[in-house]
């Protein structure tokens, strides 16, 4: 392509590298989030989530048989068994191993160690061992043995199991994920449909002062809504509509229309006179225009705006805090349950992952189902 | 089908107006085109007759009712766009049935309807497709089918052959001069091109500047243009014209040649333009001019001349070889000249053309 409106900018390397870097920083704390999430507490404080997928070197501490379970063969007293005998160990094969915590990797497999009583121990790759001495064995408990294992790779989900169906209500996150999509699934259609009528009426019905309301809207766009966070609270619980889900609905209308009607508004705007005059000569009311052409022909803004304002509901803490969240605790939303979270289980790190986690899965699965959208263009082929 | 009847019509935006004393009837199944230049106002007489326009004085009457107050819906008439407007999430089927299901007719009227008028336009085989699945042809038909699937009292055409290339535009216009013949309903098409204009009309209303020029058959305004913008802007290559005055019965040019004048045209005329087609001038013996360029066209030469001072058109069918820099002679027959006064109005007899 040698024609100027298809040659390739030469600063296309730098607009490549820019979306390596910003995926890349998009996609190493999501996935870690999500690799952290199927972790127990252990593997995450002694390897980090990159280390996950492989097997993993680890140092074991195990006994032999205790004493009492001693049997004389011959002239010697001997003690056998398998190490990973012992409840909650995985069996794993063992590289090296000793029997002082001084030198943990003094004997390879086979090898044969003698302890300071005169006892002589074989360990083999298994986990088999044997137990040898002259003299009847004392004790209560059996000789320590330290193991290096190669452990192979192991995920849970005991930490969602925790955070989703746990009894314990300061841990559980499944309340505060339906008071979410409690909050957040009218605070994203309602002004969708406001807006929508707004746009199609300021875009295409021709009334006194539809310049001036336009630009009473754009100038709304930049007022910061901390402005009527007080005001509108005292009007709420003046009116009678107090601190609920009927509240936090209308204070995420309010602070999202302008948006909302600046973006449908544009974009109405654009669609081509022809298709609703037309429209106008084929018969058609203004409301049938607005439904049956406008609407379905604003998918993709109607989508875009959709993802922005569900996922910012979504994110919200301030303005639920504000109008939702009363001392009860029982309308608590996710993004103010995991600041409890901190607070309570602050050194639970899979806790917090897995929480975290839960909290962001629906914003990604809205994305990806959507994000189509954002991409089409519904109009090609209508006017040439 | 109906008649049509424009009274007085004005169109101001404003101080500024851009249709002025608009008076024009149409008769029943009539095809009128409006023509002109861009920003001559014709469609916007298109667009108040659609009611898509506000009337600022005047009235428009279909069927002797005026309807200057009614909505678009209301007048039952149908228009096709330019840009065709097809809706571009319906398929094709569902485009022509729009109106009528806004009408709400019934189910099997509105196939019945839908499936005559796709024959008609060869779209049997589209009505699934989506307007983005079919070609710029294609869509034109679509249009045209959801218009004629109304029945309405008049088609209104807004240039609707413009974006077609050019031998697709030579198909669709003969197309919808048959189907006009097969309809029969009256229509009013607007375009900017004189040789459709010239090819589909019954009549053509030539406008300029807000003003209806002139209002005749296709061959009364190429034969007896009514003033110098009709002279100039029907036909292909453009009238020649010529300054100068009359004086006892000879055309005197700028330059002092003289030209007589048939019998019958006005003996004294100060400030007057003479015209003549391109395709009238006869080479050969006549008044002495130059080539200055020469323009085949496959089936004749427009050659540009020198003439008096003045660039003049001839269009030829004789194959001689000329080059720029030749010296030609010209005959202006005087049965083919058109005299225009100070005013740009036309004078006298209507000259008969040569055959």
């Amino acid at each position: 392509m040698d024609n100027i409106a298809g040659r390739k900018s030469s600063l296309s390397w730098a607009v490549n590298i820019s979306v390596v870097v910003i995926v890349a920083l998009w996609l190493f704390p999501t996935v870690g989030l999500f690799v952290s999430s199927f972790r127990t507490a252990d593997q995450i404080a002694t390897t980090g989530w990159w280390k996950a997928p492989f097997a993993a070197e680890q140092n074991l501490t195990l006994r032999t048989g205790a004493p009492d379970s001693q049997a004389q063969e011959g002239d010697v007293w001997v003690i056998a068994g398998n190490l990973f005998d012992e409840e909650g160990v995985q069996p794993a094969p063992i590289s090296v191993w000793g029997i002082s915590s001084r030198d943990v990797g003094a004997y390879a497999v086979g090898e044969t160690a003698e302890t300071r009583a005169g006892e002589r121990i074989t360990v083999l790759e298994n986990g088999d061992y044997r137990m040898e001495a002259p003299e009847r064995m004392e004790g209560s408990r059996g000789q320590r043995v330290f193991v290096t294992a190669v452990v192979p790779p192991e995920f849970t989900l005991a930490n969602y199991r925790q955070v989703l169906f746990s009894d314990n209500s300061t841990d559980s996150m499944a309340k505060a994920f339906f008071n979410t999509l409690t909050v957040t699934i009218p605070a994203t259609i309602i002004p969708i449909v406001v807006a929508a009528f707004a746009a199609y009426a300021l875009a295409w019905m021709d009334f006194p002062g539809r310049a001036l309301l336009i630009a009473f809207v754009v100038g709304l766009l930049v007022v910061p809504l901390q402005l009527a966070l007080i005001p509108l609270l005292k009007l709420h619980l003046g009116i009678g509509i107090g601190k609920g889900y009927l509240g936090v609905w209308l204070a995420h209308t309010g602070f999202g229309l302008p948006l909302a009607i600046y973006l449908l508004r544009n974009y109405m705007a654009g669609l081509p006179r022809d298709i609703i005059e037309n429209a106008r000569v084929d018969g058609a009311t203004e409301f049938q225009i607005f439904t049956k052409i406008i609407l379905p022909l604003s998918y993709p803004a109607l989508a875009s705006f959709a993802i922005f304002q569900f996922l910012w509901t979504w994110n919200d803490l301030l303005v639920a805090k504000v109008f939702l969240i009363d001392a009860t605790g029982q309308t608590t939303v996710m993004t103010n349950q995991i600041v409890e979270l901190l607070g309570t289980r602050g050194g639970n790190w899979e806790i917090l992952a897995t929480a975290a986690f839960v909290s962001i899965a629906v914003p990604l699965a809205v994305f990806f189902a959507m994000q189509r959208y954002l991409v089409r263009g519904l109009l090609a082929g209508s006017v040439k | 089908m109906a008649t049509m009847e424009i009274r007085s019509a004005r169109k101001t935006y404003g101080t500024l107006c851009v249709l002025e004393d608009i008076n024009l009837s149409i008769g029943d199944g009539e095809f009128i085109v409006l023509v002109g230049p861009s920003g001559c106002g014709k469609s916007t007489l298109l667009r108040m007759i659609a009611g898509l326009e506000e009337i600022s004085a005047g009235e428009i009457r279909i069927e002797d009712r005026v309807v200057n107050d009614l909505p678009p819906k209301a007048r039952d008439i149908a228009m096709v766009f330019q840009s065709y407007a097809l809706y571009p999430h319906m398929n094709v089927a569902d485009n022509m049935s729009y109106s009528l299901r806004l009408r709400k007719a019934d189910k099997p009227t509105i196939a019945d309807k839908v499936r005559d008028a796709s024959a008609k336009l060869g779209l049997g085989a589209l009505l699934e497709r989506k307007p983005k699945a079919l070609s710029g042809g294609q869509r034109q038909r679509v249009a045209m089918g959801r218009a004629i699937v109304r029945q309405p009292k008049a088609f209104l055409f807004d240039e609707p052959l413009s974006n077609l290339d050019a031998r697709l535009r030579e198909q669709m216009r003969a197309e919808i001069r048959k189907l006009h013949r097969a309809l029969g309903a009256t229509s009013i098409y607007v375009t900017h091109d004189q040789v459709e204009a010239m090819t589909l009309a019954d009549r053509i209303v030539a406008m300029h500047g807000g003003h209806i020029q002139q209002v005749g058959t296709p061959l009364e305004l190429y034969d007896r243009p009514a003033n110098l913008f009709v002279a100039g802007f029907i036909g292909s290559p453009g009238m020649n014209f010529v300054e100068g005055a009359v004086e006892l019965g000879t055309f005197v040019m700028r330059d002092g040649t003289r030209l007589p004048l048939p019998e019958g045209m006005p003996e004294t005329l100060g400030g007057a333009t003479l015209g003549i087609r391109p395709e009238h001038v006869t080479l050969g013996e006549g008044l002495a001019a130059e080539v200055e360029l020469v323009e085949p066209t496959g089936h004749g030469i427009i050659l540009h001349l020198r003439l008096a001072g003045a660039v003049f058109r001839v269009l030829t069918t004789d194959r001689r070889w000329l080059t720029p820099g030749d010296q030609v002679q010209v005959g202006l027959p005087a049965g083919a000249l058109h005299l225009f006064d100070e005013s740009e109005q036309r004078v006298a007899p209507a000259p008969h053309p040569q055959q």
